[in-house]
């Protein structure tokens, strides 16, 4: 399967390489290179590239591309699936996945590799088997290692991955028990520019932080699981209890975890926090346009939008923009085209406008394209979707944890699309992210 | 020594300075000096403290990863490669698997180490000593290699298993001539019945032997019952293989649709002439119209795989949706298409592949993606080569009822800044035209404004499509060909101008007085032209001249002779070849005349396909349908049989029952055929069902005579003490079989909730365990139908066989409650009836006699007080009111030991007196039969090996003849029931425990001359080694 890995940065230097098999010669990267070179931007080098003898699957991930050379068929999203995980796992070791991390942490990055592969073929990919096998660096540990010699390498064969639960290390102990859940979403929405939504989707996921000791058997039920109309599970969480009742049945990993992904589609109705009023408009004469831009609450369930940021990717020609925003700070970068309008928050009874003139170059032709919008925004304790977690219960063991769910709305995006030239109609994209807490 | 701290600063800033170099910088590039620079390295490695070697191997190391020669340090590391430190050790062996192939010799030096690890009675040190051994490409160690893989085949940890089955493709690559014998191993690894064996066992066979289906047969369903919980990976493996088999073995499930489709069609085209033809048909299809059934082993995989839609894991998901699509009914194939579509959020080289695998899907099962139309749509955020994608599936996904808001939705894209995909969404539109015919108006004309667009890029990719739309109907269409010809003035793509160019020639008649002028105009400029655009130029001459030769003629000429000296040959060619052909000279041949048949021949209309359309003949999913060529060692997809392939090949249990159903009828009189049968079935069975024993005496016989001496030495004592370690079995396995129990227990109470909690499942759960219980009655029935028949023939044995299998045995041995004289005049009495306690199933049932011996009545008798151990209950029975004198009266009451040897201690009360009381149950008593095939059997004991299997050898007691008075020995200690067993060397039993419902098995395997071998595997270890003590002692009486 997987042959060789090599690790190259965004410059095109080869820093890291490991065989599993017989040695590849990192030559056979040329023909990665070729193919970075003619795609210009990192993101379009394809992820499968062919040689004459090999191979090339690759990923791109924090300004690192992976490349894995392959011999014979394999599925490539195995690969690729793979490749992302060694990422995960750098980061969960050594908090990011960057090149000098890599760099520094080479030796165990090493060791990292020879387990998670034999003889290309994945052995050990399950975190909490790794930190029992290959235990992740601290500065305390790495200072007690130096003194006495001892060794980050486990000597017994991890208890997982022996048992039907490869993901839970055995013998976790706690003294305080707890298990935070984040239900964290994302709607994504098309509006058109009346405002009623084209397409509105919530992509949500549940992400945990599990800290209990022994066996924990979890199950965490909701009070409006129909909501959710596709979900993807851990492997631990018991596919056929969701299927029958409807609640999460797990024995869950030790540590920070995803739990599911899910999936609320346009049929069900999304709720648009927000609208815009948006006039953007270029005059034939004078090389100048105007921008008016106003921002107002829609569905906010009673919550407060925070953290309202307003990006306007401007066509090549605008070369700078005069306005007067009524809240807030503008700020346009003649260079990339892209002005950020930072509000805030919405104050529903004074709503937040930016106005005034932008200035074009001179004897350009009127730019076609309407400048498309982004916008981000935050909201506390809400979950666009409605989807509340009803109970957690505790099998299994005999001690009480403390149980919790965080409603926090982090981040979104907003973005507004195009015009077309047939049809004229405009339609808008917008992203929230909303992550909801609450102690139950 | 001193070299210590500033190794420790190097690796620390490994990044920056190279720590080879480090400490002495005059000793650079220079190359004499290249033996001295790693002297500080060899010093280390040499020292004694570990933590200096650790220092070193971790700077070796950090060579190899940036790619850095190291290989003269060999022997220095060799050197340490038994060292105890572990980090060092497996430092050592990345070193060592890195440059080994490339210094044999020295390689050799380490090899006694991990045939030693081999023996380690740590299995993680087992594991990796086989995994460096077969990581080690030197071929001479190739028969120690196949020798450490065939005793890891049977070790008795799963993880070495894995291992081994890991070292399989190793070894094949390094000597595809031990395929024969890996193959073996193969098989028997195939039968393993782990979960964390069988996805890398599944790798191995595809590797090694992926034609050889018919070891697949007989372990099908242990694969599909098993997938759900084998690691990801695996999982994708064994969906894939299982693709391929499925393929081979079942019916195509839509051929009656397929058939169908065929049918309507004729009859909707069907003429007269036809008629004939399809009397002749009809009976062929009809014959293969017989209605569909399907197989209930492709059923089966269908509803193993479907939950798995839900992976986590892109790759899963994939496997799971192309098996689906492949061998899914067309009526269900519709669930992959959520999961797929969810991928789409997944990272973008995620969406690259799914999206590739969406595309080939959409051509084929259109309908089954609609729904998701919107997710399709493509973000400004996207790379162009996802977008390109999304484009592509839109296109294929148009239909008459969604044209319109996909054209909408095309319209917005060609305003984009991105001008590959600008380029695309031209070309998608003028695919939906061609496609849709309502439609092709429109998207004409929405493609001619854009030929005003001012990005030029957009106007000649659009000219290129109206080239392709406007060849299906150029009558209708002369002013847009008229405007396209003023194009030719600003139009700078070479494309764009050839494909004016092509059409102005095409259509001149439609054009007569502009086309001349166009060629005149491009007569001009012919020499800085591009060369399609000067073979188009030529073209254009050329049936102008065919056409209207007054006006052109010249202009021809001039053409022609300006393409003669081109500088491109292939120009040159082509105005030699046209100016044969059409300038008529006395030389000219036959051809001229038709010259104007040939250029103005009526063209097909171009039909713009997908470029996905027929991928589907590869494995959806692989690397070959993504590159659409076949990647090296990808396997054909099989076509569906003609006719379904004998089913009966993967039922394991059908086939063992009939065997031991032979086993039982035939008498004494027959035994020479039935020692014939049973014994092959022995031989089979051995490999299979005992792991633990290393039967390397047999197996390794060739390969061990190839070898030098020293091998066979080691050979000999590894078997002896592999085996001898495992029996004994460390103190660290132990803990871990103890986890695997835990695990089990979990798994047991998911099955547990299974059955109670899910109403979906319970109803097909129920159909599975119905279906085997049937079969198991079947069996029986006609065990006992038979014995109908043979009446009297040996009819003692079989009855006693049958009492006991079925029934507990007769003799009940009765236990003493309280003596008469104790109990002044009252005896009490009790026993086990082996009943099932009907109020509470987890209570054992005691059968209380009470005999008054007095000569008064003894009244109100009832328990009080029962002192129980935590856990414990009883349930008492109904007090009895009158014990007349002399009289006798038997109840019964329930006691839940937990599955505990406790004594359970209880006051007995008349209405005078209170007798304290115990009743202490044998371990036998403390479990009730459980009925099993002999392959559930084999199945349950694969999940309890390890810790929960016990082990012990006796010598039989004299009157312990045959299998008989075993059975009855066994049945009277324990209270088990028989499972039929093809073996008469072998009696198996298996009982439950009463209240938690563990499994009990018990087998007993007799060996030549009184020697017999005691089998039991309990989860419950206290019980299976108090049960193991007690038919001990019943055997050996």
């Amino acid at each position: 399967m997987i042959h060789s890995l090599f690790l190259i940065n965004n410059a095109g230097d080869l820093f890291l390489e490991k065989h599993w098999k017989s040695v590849i010669s990192r030559s056979v990267c040329d023909y990665f290179f070729e193919a970075r070179e003619k795609a210009v931007e990192p993101d379009n080098v394809p992820p499968v590239i062919r040689t004459p003898h090999h191979y090339l699957i690759n990923i791109y991930r924090e300004k690192i591309f992976f490349v894995s050379v392959i011999q014979t068929e394999v599925p490539p999203l195995f690969v690729i699936e793979f490749l992302h995980r060694v990422a995960e796992t750098f980061q969960d070791y050594f908090g990011e996945c960057s090149e000098s991390t890599i760099k520094d942490n080479v030796v165990i990055v090493y060791e990292l590799l020879e387990e998670m592969l034999d003889n290309g073929f994945p052995l050990a990919t399950e975190s909490n088997i790794l930190k029992e096998l290959i235990r992740p660096p601290t500065i305390l540990r790495s200072m007690v290692n130096t003194i006495t010699g001892s060794s980050n390498v486990g000597e017994t064969l991890p208890t997982g991955q022996l048992s039907t639960i490869p993901w839970r290390r055995a013998g976790v102990k706690y003294t305080n028990n707890e298990a935070y859940f984040d239900v964290v979403e994302e709607i994504d929405a098309i509006l058109d520019k009346s405002g009623t939504t084209v397409f509105a989707e919530i992509q949500g996921v549940i992400d945990a932080c599990v800290k209990l000791s022994g066996m924990p058997d979890l199950t965490l039920s909701f009070m409006n699981p129909r909501l959710l109309d596709d979900v993807s599970f851990h492997p631990c969480v018991r596919y056929k209890r969701w299927e029958s009742e409807r609640v999460i049945s797990f024995v869950p990993p030790d540590g920070n975890f995803q739990l599911m992904s899910y999936h609320i589609s346009a049929q069900n109705l999304v709720a648009i926090p927000v609208y815009v009023k948006q006039n953007i408009s270029f005059f034939e004469t004078g090389s100048s346009g105007r921008l008016d831009i106003t921002v107002g609450p829609k569905q906010t369930m009673g919550k407060t939008v925070e953290g309202l940021v307003v990006t306007v990717h401007m066509p090549k020609v605008v070369l700078s923009a005069n306005l007067n925003a009524t809240q807030g700070t503008y700020n346009y970068d003649p260079v990339t085209k892209i002005l950020v309008w930072d509000i805030g928050k919405l104050n529903p009874q004074k709503l937040p406008n930016l106005k005034g003139s932008l200035s074009l170059q001179s004897g350009a032709p009127k730019p076609e394209e309407n400048p498309s919008l982004n916008i981000d925004l935050k909201i506390q304790q809400l979950a666009i979707s409605g989807l509340k977690v009803n109970r957690l219960d505790m099998y299994g063991e005999k001690y009480k944890p403390f149980k919790g769910v965080k409603y926090v709305t982090k981040a979104g995006k907003f973005q507004f699309i195009r015009s077309a030239i047939f049809l004229s109609d405009k339609s808008y994209r917008i992203a929230t992210l909303c992550t909801i807490s609450l102690i139950f | 020594v001193s070299a210590a701290p500033s190794a420790f600063s190097d690796e620390k800033g490994g990044s920056a300075s190279e720590p080879e170099y480090g400490h002495d910088p005059a000793s650079g590039g220079i190359f004499s000096s290249d033996y001295k620079r790693h002297d500080d390295l060899k010093e280390m490695l040499d020292s004694n403290k570990d933590s200096l070697k650790l220092e070193a191997m971790k700077r070796i190391v950090a060579m190899i990863a940036r790619g850095k020669n190291a290989s003269d340090l060999f022997p220095a590391v060799v050197k340490n490669v038994a060292c105890k430190n572990i980090e060092v050790k497996k430092l050592v062996y990345v070193y060592l698997v890195r440059y080994a192939e490339e210094q044999q010799d020295l390689a050799l030096l380490s090899i006694s180490t991990f045939q030693r690890g081999l023996k380690d009675p740590n299995q993680l040190i087992r594991a990796s000593a086989l995994r460096v051994l077969s990581s080690i490409r030197v071929t001479i160690i190739v028969p120690i290699m196949m020798l450490a893989i065939k005793e890891a085949a049977s070790d008795m940890s799963p993880y070495v298993r894995k291992t081994a089955a890991h070292a399989i493709p190793k070894l094949h690559s390094l000597d595809p001539e031990q395929k024969d014998q890996l193959i073996e191993v193969i098989e028997k690894l195939l039968a393993d019945k782990t979960t964390l064996v069988a996805g890398s066992v599944v790798m191995a066979f595809e590797e090694v032997c992926p034609d050889r289906i018919d070891l697949i047969h007989k372990n099908y369903r242990k694969l599909c019952n098993l997938l759900i919980d084998v690691e990801e990976w695996g999982q994708v493996v064994i969906i894939n293989m299982l693709t391929r088999y499925a393929r081979t073995q079942f019916l195509n499930p839509n051929i009656n649709e397929s058939l169908l489709e065929e049918n309507s069609e004729k009859a909707f085209y069907a003429s007269d002439d036809e008629e004939e033809e399809d009397k002749k048909a009809e009976p062929a299809t009809l014959a293969k119209r017989k209605p569909y059934v399907m197989d209930p082993d492709h059923r089966l995989l269908l509803r193993n795989t479907k939950p798995l839609l839900q992976s986590r894991n892109a790759a899963v998901v994939m496997a799971v949706a192309q098996l689906y699509f492949h061998l899914a009914p067309k009526a269900e194939v519709g669930i992959i298409a959520k999961a797929l579509v969810r991928l789409m959020r997944s990272h973008s080289e995620v969406q690259y592949v799914v999206l590739q695998n969406v595309a080939t899907m959409s051509i084929k099962r259109r309908g089954m993606f609609e729904p998701y139309l919107k997710s399709f749509y493509i973000r400004s955020t996207d790379p162009t080569q996802i977008k390109v994608l999304k484009l592509e599936v839109l296109t294929n996904l148009a239909n008459e009822t969604n044209i319109s808001t996909i054209l909408r939705e095309f319209q917005t894209y060609i305003k984009s800044m991105d001008k590959d995909f600008v380029a695309a969404s031209i070309q998608a539109i003028g695919r939906c035209a061609t496609n849709i015919g309502e439609v092709r108006d429109t998207c004409l004309n929405g493609l001619v404004q854009l030929l005003s667009n001012r990005d030029e890029l957009v106007v000649a990719e659009s000219v290129v499509v109206i080239k392709k739309l406007l060849q299906m109907q150029p009558e209708q269409h002369s002013d847009i060909i008229k405007h396209m010809a003023k194009l030719i003035d600003n139009i700078q793509v070479p494309m764009a101008r050839a494909s004016i160019l092509w059409l102005i020639g095409e259509y001149c008649e439609h054009v007569p007085k502009i086309a001349p002028d166009v060629l005149r105009k491009m007569a001009k400029s012919f020499t800085n032209e591009e060369d399609i655009v000067k073979l188009q130029i030529i073209n254009l001459a050329a049936k102008l001249y065919l056409t209207n030769s007054k006006q052109s003629k010249l202009l021809t000429q001039y053409v022609l002779n300006l393409a003669k000296y081109d500088q491109n040959y292939d120009i040159r060619d082509r105005a030699r070849f046209i100016r044969q052909l059409i300038v008529p000279t006395d030389k000219s041949g036959a051809l001229s005349k038709y010259a104007k048949k040939l250029f103005l021949a009526l063209k097909p209309a171009p039909v713009l396909e997908s470029p996905f359309k027929d991928r589907d003949h590869f494995q959806l999913g692989s690397l070959s349908h993504l590159l659409n060529a076949k990647a090296a060692g990808y396997q054909e997809l099989p076509n569906w049989p003609e006719s379904a392939p004998d089913p009966s090949v993967r039922n394991v249990e059908v086939k063992d029952s009939v065997c031991a159903e032979r086993t039982v009828l035939t008498g004494p009189e027959e035994v020479p055929t039935r020692v014939k049968c049973s014994s092959r079935k022995d031989r089979k069975e051995k490999k299979v069902e005992k792991p633990f024993y290393s039967d390397s005496e047999g197996e390794s016989g060739p390969t061990e005579s190839a070898d030098s001496g020293n091998c066979e030495s080691d050979s000999g004592s590894g078997s002896a003490s592999a085996s001898g370690s495992d029996e004994s079995g460390s103190g660290s396995e132990s803990e871990e079989s103890g986890e695997e129990t835990e695990s089990d227990e979990e798994e047991e109470d998911e099955e547990e909730e299974k059955k109670k909690r899910k109403k979906l499942d319970k109803t097909k759960a129920k159909k599975q365990a119905e279906e085997s219980a049937e079969r198991c009655t079947i069996h029986t029935i006609h065990q006992i139908s038979c014995i109908i028949n043979f009446d009297q023939f040996d009819m003692n044995k079989i009855t006693s066989v049958f009492s006991q299998t079925l029934a507990p045995s007769g003799s009940i041995k009765m236990y003493e409650l309280l003596h008469r004289i104790k109990g002044e005049g009252l005896a009490v009495e009790y026993c086990f009836s082996r009943q099932p306690f009907s109020p509470e199933p987890n209570m054992v049932a005691v059968q209380i006699q009470f005999t008054n011996n007095t000569n008064s009545e003894t009244k109100n008798l009832h328990i009080e007080d029962p002192r129980l151990q935590s856990g414990m209950r009883i349930r008492e029975f109904a007090e009895i009111d009158v014990l007349a004198a002399g009289e006798s009266v038997t109840v019964v009451m329930g006691i839940d030991f937990c599955d505990s040897t406790q004594a359970a201690n209880f006051q007995l009360c008349t209405h005078t007196r209170k007798f304290f009381v115990s009743i202490q149950p044998p371990v036998g008593e403390l479990m009730t039969p459980a009925f099993l095939t002999e392959n559930d059997f084999k199945k349950e004991q694969g999940k309890l090996m390890g810790m929960n299997e016990i082990l012990e050898k006796l010598t039989l007691g004299e009157k312990c003849v045959n299998e008989h008075v075993i059975v009855e020995r066994v049945t009277a200690t324990a209270n088990l029931s028989r499972v039929p067993c093809g073996s008469d060397k072998e009696c198996r039993f298996a009982g439950k425990t009463v209240s938690s419902g563990c499994l009990v098995l018990v087998t007993v395997t007799t060996k030549e001359g009184g020697g017999a071998q005691l089998t039991v595997n309990c989860e419950k270890m206290l019980i299976g080694t108090m049960l193991v003590k007690d038919i001990l002692q019943a055997l050996s009486q």
